[in-house]
């Protein structure tokens, strides 16, 4: 899904910006709507007119597990990312140019962590800019630059400002709710599809049908539009950040660095990896880059961000 | 039936007044809060120059007329502070910032004074202070830019005047160089 058409030199970064904001607004109704059909569907197998009773109920069960990363996502992916809160005084370039680029976003300073790891990576997170976290690795502090390094807290902030760091964690959720509910659909039909399908004749049969596919093929749609809403994300953060910082070179250069380091994030694992800022994880082989990465080709990134100006 | 046309006008219009009036109000409220992010800045960097300025006669006391034009700059910034537009405020940190200038330029003639910690301190925290006004101002140029545009365009223009909204003025710093001054390099 390279939904992304390329920006031609003569995008400016605000258009940028604005695109990309509707294209995720766009694939993040798909997703809800994903969740619906299941429902539906699944409700209609197991009765006529069962299928707009079931969907308060999976959107209820939606939100309900939404909720809970809303208010507990961010202390959990911390902690498992094992980072440090920054204490007073310490790492005071960081410190300043955190405060600085927030001021120009106009949100408040974030909390600061230090990741002690040293794949040079970072990630924001929280569920607004008032309860916002940003984690940074010693690799990153050690390897970057001044104009790298706020290249690439501009970019985590602008995650903040955009609100995106709510949505990574609600969309992370909100496919786990997907491949439960058709898990739980599969299983069903697998038990007792067979009777009813006899009962009701060649209709509950398209049905029956219909279920399956829609089983099988929800939970991998739901990761696709997961990834690419990820990917859609990253290119937006970079617009901003580039926005904020108005110099694209500096988290160009700090892409470029980036990409030549291929020591892995040791604390990263698959869930948390579609928060930082380049796949943490760097295990992805080419073939499969375009639809199962997290991130964008990070060639494409900086390509987009030197074609800025 | 044409009481009911009319009906509709009138509910369409009010609802688009309404409608801009409250983005209006938020736009201009957001100006306030982002000026309120300058302010503190620049009370910060008020606040970092007599400190510098002692230190810095630590050294070079016989410097004196430097000391009084930062003294007295700093003076007439905490003063448009209090009171001034920012067009006039604007003028009175730009003042400021040309002494400040000359205050490195004499400190950067007496390596002793480059060498005493309080002044390297000094110096990061108002180089670091300068960097988030200059954000803090884009921010505020950025609102003000908004409120101004929604103020100026059809059909809010027809009313904004009539409801006392006023366009705001933009923050500016004299130029790019000016904006530089007080980097100070330690080498």
């Amino acid at each position: 899904m390279s939904s992304s058409a390329p920006l031609t030199p003569t995008v400016n970064i605000y258009d940028a910006a604005a695109a990309n904001r509707v294209r995720t607004v766009v694939l993040i109704v798909l997703f809800m709507a994903i969740v619906a059909a299941i429902a539906y569907v699944f409700g209609e197998y197991l009765a006529p007119g069962g299928g707009v009773a079931l969907l308060p109920f999976a959107f209820a069960f939606s939100i309900g597990s939404s909720l809970v990363s809303y208010f507990a996502g961010d202390k959990l992916v911390l902690a498992q990312s094992q980072a440090k809160p920054l204490a007073e005084g310490e790492e005071k370039q960081l410190r300043n140019v955190v405060e600085t680029l927030a001021i120009g976003l106009g949100i408040p300073t974030p909390a600061i962590y230090v990741i002690e790891d040293p794949a040079p990576n970072a990630f924001a997170t929280g569920r607004d800019p008032k309860h916002a976290s940003i984690a940074v690795t010693r690799g990153l502090l050690d390897k970057m630059d001044r104009t790298e390094l706020e290249g690439v807290i501009a970019h985590e902030l602008s995650h903040v400002g955009n609100r995106d760091i709510r949505v990574m964690l609600l969309v992370t959720v909100l496919v786990g709710t997907i491949a439960l509910l058709s898990d739980g659909m599969l299983r069903s039909m697998f038990w007792g599809g067979g009777r009813r399908d006899r009962d009701r004749g060649s209709g509950g049969s398209l049905l029956f049908v219909v279920a399956i596919v829609l089983a099988i093929l929800t939970p991998v749609i739901a990761t696709l539009i997961q990834l690419a809403v990820s990917r859609q994300r990253e290119y937006l953060a970079d617009a901003s950040g580039a926005l904020l910082t108005r110099y694209p070179p500096g988290l160009a250069s700090a892409l470029k660095k980036i990409a030549a380091d291929t020591e892995p994030l040791r604390v990263a694992n698959k869930a948390t990896a579609s928060l930082y800022i380049a796949n943490p994880l760097h295990d992805h082989n080419a073939f499969m880059d375009n639809l199962f990465n997290t991130h964008p080709p990070i060639q494409e990134r900086i390509r987009r961000l030197e074609a800025m100006d | 039936m044409e009481l009911i046309v009319v009906a509709v006008i009138v509910v369409v219009l009010v609802v688009f007044v309404i409608g801009g009036f409250n983005r209006l109000v938020t736009l201009r409220q957001r100006v306030k809060e982002a000026w309120s992010d300058i302010d503190v800045q620049l009370k910060r960097r008020h606040d970092l120059i007599p400190n510098l300025v002692e230190t810095v006669k630590g050294y070079a006391a016989h410097e004196r007329s430097t000391f009084e034009a930062v003294t007295n700059a700093r003076a007439a910034a905490v003063a448009a502070g209090a009171t001034a537009s920012p067009q006039d405020r604007a003028q009175a940190e730009n003042a400021l910032s040309s002494t400040l200038r000359s205050l490195f330029a004499v400190a950067e003639n007496y390596p002793q004074l480059q060498a005493v910690q309080e002044f390297k301190d000094l110096s990061e925290n108002l180089t670091a202070t300068e960097d988030k006004i200059a954000f803090a101002r884009r921010f505020y140029n950025g609102n003000v830019r908004d409120y101004n545009t929604a103020l100026m365009t059809f059909p809010t223009n027809l009313f904004a005047s009539l409801l006392g909204f006023k366009a705001e003025q933009y923050f500016e710093l004299a130029d790019a160089a000016d904006k530089e001054l007080p980097q100070v390099k330690f080498s």
